[in-house]
């Protein structure tokens, strides 16, 4: 496959980037998204050229590091649900224009090339998204039965890898689906509800302190997400935020 | 020179972990505060270790190379962890799981050290669930178990087919809930360069900022190793393609014993290799062996589409060999028979290099519904690499690489051969012997982790609370940064043709033949002559960008690479060493009439704990001998 890239370079997080044009010739349709530009890389590298700078890791869509926004979408068009690394070099023909870009919100600026800086994703879970219990002290797992469907719940949202798609889907930059499918889990389990009025205070605080923007329900994160955390953990959030304040 | 003892506690087995904990020595609170610890890794062993050493007090360094510890590998384990709760009133205990270990192990391992893994993994699991961690329940609101390979009871908890995530995430929180109390400093995007030893202990690290390329020191009382396995070896693997061994193999160099090399474990349902540029193996979770049926047509070269082949015409091999345990044989087993089945022309797909994981039966019996709720997300991801259905077509899978049973040698405090230097999770060598049983290393990390180096770390310390905070100004520190820099220096003056990727991919190439699933003595010779060749290759004509000042992703790669060749030499050696079958090393002149793995207990009855004597000189060998006063030492059958 003949292939044209336009990929966004930026030597580091104060330089300028803009994107550069590469004719690239030899994408297969068996290739990852990743694996393409392992190869293009490898043709750089040969040439003396500074490679693509991007994060990935597992390759097998779990531990949310890779993400690129390829024309015009988080992780990529095509298939729904599903990471940058599983991304398949069939969704795209002979002789296509890709834009590559990284994530673009001003609370995750550009490192390098395809990298941003995502940490206040973990900015924002430090702010309370733990349950507070200390090695040793916990009962025996059956001591608090937990209802079938509330796990079930709660493990939807707990499924959310941190890899920032939702941020970088809205136009407004919001972290909201991430920092809800937190609350939520937490929410939802009986372990988690003694803490659930300050942890939600606290992880919104900070969530605004950060500059991420503020949701306006066009639902564009749910539509990228590529564990399909659901926009009912927003309202989740919101009521619980509510309840916190009025208590 | 150095006398290995695994420092085992006395009394009854059942006892020992008790007796200890008794009697180990303490730190008082005051001191913890002025007691610095470096933890290298955020999996379940690292940042498990971290959170728990911040929560009595200690000051504790974490380390890891991704962005956020968050993304540790330990997060893409699917399947479950073991527990000995018993829920399902199935006969099962602590011994019973102690013995399951120790028999998975083909009898490779320390009793002592696998009977505590079992101890505590009832607390793991609790520890778990008041962390808020969804595990799986049933309609009581209890939580669910499955079985995994190798055991007849079902003690295994799970949330889905993401267990290791879930586990990962829980840990995540409670080490962030420990950040935010400032008991732990986290160093993300960090890669441990150089072991930094002060009068022959463990008292630093150098590290090389990922994204500055700065060469950073750091200094503490203790150091802990929590950097996982060395599956990347074959390239192509079911691990994250950056996880490396390059920490511990700089921890060997400085003196820690390397343990049981060749013992790396070959994970027999791994979607095959698609195609030559594949950069990475994606497990499908033994799990899945629990439902679904592993056949080959009957027929030599049959090509008619799975679903076309009558019942009649299927050979459900591991059924056959193993009736006992059927589909759920251990690893190495069920490896090994795949690979048996594929080399005598009776595998499937193009490259005849697969067989069928079914679940026609089991969707047949249950209904669809159940099933999806059980490996639902497994069965997507199939889909997703390879456009198969599995709710239609069976899977295809193959062996690949994917957990390595030895590691660094530790003693019964996971204290390596370097005073100071502890080793935990899959870095060190100690639970799994030669094979490990499913779900027993997210069980095995937290374990360590959370529960047993706590104690055993505060009785090092114990003696150390006289000393001051270390200073990185020490010569030691100097000589030490001094080495890493030269070290890059030298990779990318070399400035020749070929990429580091394209070097790693030859090496797994090397190893995956003649190092892999099976092994002979021709074959591990033939394998030292090539990588001896392929290295001096590396060294002439790898190219890498020359800025070390910035973000660098080759330089990092090379680096890694570098080590694997003499990590891949020290396996080869290893392998070459045990001349008997065990566990996942089959040695092909070891081997029973019917194909089966023969030890050799009269002459391999020991741990091979190799000390590095410097370049280009050989490994010596020592060897700890393995006692077994609880179990009877038999032949390990599952037919």
């Amino acid at each position: 496959m003949k292939l044209t890239l336009k990929i966004w370079r930026q030597k580091n997080a104060d330089a300028k980037g803009k994107f550069i044009t590469y004719d690239f010739d030899a994408a297969s349709p068996d290739m990852s998204f990743l694996e393409m530009l392992d190869a293009l890389n490898t043709k750089l590298i040969k040439e003396r050229t500074d490679p693509v700078a991007f994060d990935h890791d597992c390759r097998e869509g779990i531990c949310g590091s890779c993400g690129i926004y390829i024309n015009g979408h988080p992780h990529g068009p095509g298939k729904k649900a599903i990471t940058t690394c599983h991304l398949s070099m069939r969704e795209f023909k002979d002789g296509d224009t890709v834009y590559v870009e990284p994530w673009r919100a001003k609370a995750f600026p550009v490192v390098k090339d395809l990298i941003v800086d995502r940490t206040a994703f973990d900015k924002i879970q430090i702010a309370g998204g733990f349950i507070s219990t200390n090695v040793g002290s916990a009962p025996d797992s059956h001591a608090i039965p937990v209802e079938k469907s509330k796990a079930d719940e709660a493990f939807d949202s707990a499924i959310c890898i941190g890899c920032g798609a939702c941020v970088a889907a809205c136009k407004n930059a919001s972290a909201m689906l991430f920092v809800s499918a937190k609350i939520s889990q937490f929410a939802l389990l009986p372990q988690g509800r003694i803490e659930a009025k300050e942890r939600v205070q606290t992880m919104v605080k900070k969530m605004d302190e950060l500059g991420f923007g503020n949701c306006s329900n066009t639902g564009a994160c749910e539509a990228e997400c590529p564990k399909e955390i659901s926009l009912v953990n927003i309202a989740r959030m919101n009521r619980e935020f509510y309840w916190a304040k009025i208590q | 020179m150095i006398k290995l003892d695994a420092n085992i506690p006395e009394g009854p087995l059942a006892e020992k972990w008790t007796r200890y904990k008794a009697s180990a020595k303490l730190v008082n609170p005051a001191n913890k505060k002025k007691l610095d610890i470096i933890v290298v890794g955020t999996g379940l062993a690292g940042a498990g270790a971290a959170s728990a050493l911040g929560e009595l007090g200690y000051q504790v360094k974490n380390f890891c190379y991704q962005d956020t510890p968050r993304r540790a590998h330990s997060v893409a384990a699917q399947g479950g962890i073991n527990a000995t709760k018993n829920y399902k009133n199935d006969g099962d205990s602590i011994y019973r799981l102690f013995y399951d270990m120790i028999k998975g192990g083909d009898y490779r391992s320390r009793e002592a050290n696998v009977y505590r893994a079992a101890e505590v993994s009832n607390d793991v699991i609790d520890h778990f669930t008041a962390m808020g961690v969804p595990f799986a329940r049933d309609y009581g609101g209890n939580l669910d178990n499955r079985s995994f390979g190798g055991v007849q009871v079902s003690r295994t908890f799970y949330a889905k087919g993401q267990t290791g995530q879930q586990c990962l995430l829980g840990t995540y929180s409670s080490l962030i809930r420990q950040i935010s109390k400032g008991t732990v400093t986290m160093y993300p995007r960090r890669e441990m360069l150089e072991l930094v030893i002060i009068d022959g202990k463990a008292r630093g690290i150098i590290t090389r900022n990922l994204i500055t390329g700065e060469i950073e020191r750091h200094s503490a009382h203790a150091v802990v190793l929590a950097t996982g396995g060395y599956g990347t070896i074959y390239y192509l693997s079911t691990l994250a393609v950056n996880s490396n061994p390059s920490a511990v193999w700089k921890a060997h160099k400085k003196g820690a014993f390397f343990a049981n090399t060749s013992f790396i474990q070959i994970h027999p349902t791994s979607i095959p290799q698609l195609n030559e540029y594949q950069s990475k193996l994606t497990l499908m979770s033994e799990s899945l062996r629990n439902d679904g049926r592993i056949w080959v047509p009957r027929k030599k070269n049959d090509k008619r589409v799975a679903n076309e082949i009558p019942e009649e015409e299927r050979d459900y091999y591991l059924e056959r060999r193993y009736p006992a345990f059927g589909n759920l044989v251990p690893r190495d087993v069920a490896s090994r028979a795949a690979k048996e089945r594929c080399d005598a022309g009776y595998g499937v797909g193009e490259t005849g290099l697969a067989v069928y994981l079914d679940f026609r039966d089991a969707i047949k019996k249950q209904g669809k519904k159940d099933i999806e709720a059980k490996y639902g997300n497994l069965f997507e991801l199939c889909e997703i690499i390879t456009g198969i259905n599995p709710y239609i077509d069976p899977m295809r899978i193959y062996p690949a690489g994917h957990y390595t049973m030895g590691g660094l040698w530790v003693d019964y405090n996971l204290m390596t051969t370097i005073p100071g230097l502890f080793s935990i999770g899959e870095s060190n060598f100690s639970d799994h012997g030669a094979n490990r049983l499913g779900a027993s290393s997210l069980m095995q990390a937290s374990g360590d982790g959370y529960f047993i180096i706590p104690y055993t770390i505060s009785n090092y310390l114990a003696d150390d609370i006289k000393t001051p905070s270390i200073s990185t100004d020490k010569q030691e520190f100097e000589d030490a940064e001094k080495l890493v820099k030269e070290r890059l220096e030298k990779l990318v003056s070399i400035n020749g043709t070929q990429t580091a990727t394209s070097f790693h991919k030859r090496l797994g190439e090397i190893m995956w033949n003649y190092c892999g699933m099976s092994r002979n003595e021709d074959g591990l010779k033939k394998a030292k002559q090539m990588l001896e060749e392929l290295k001096k290759e590396f060294w002439t004509d790898l190219i890498i960008p020359s800025d070390l000042n910035s973000v660098n992703q080759e330089v990092e790669k090379a680096g890694r690479v570098a080590d694997y060749f003499e990590i891949a030499d020290l396996m080869v050696n290893d392998a070459l060493n045990r001349t008997e079958s065990c566990g996942a090393h089959f040695r092909e002149e070891s081997q029973t009439p019917e194909g089966e793995a023969l030890r050799d207990d009269k002459n391999f009855s020991y741990v091979a704990a190799w000390e590095y004597t410097g370049e280009s000189k050989p490994h010596k060998l020592h060897k700890e001998e393995l006692k077994f006063e609880n179990v009877e030492v038999q032949v390990r059958s599952y037919k």
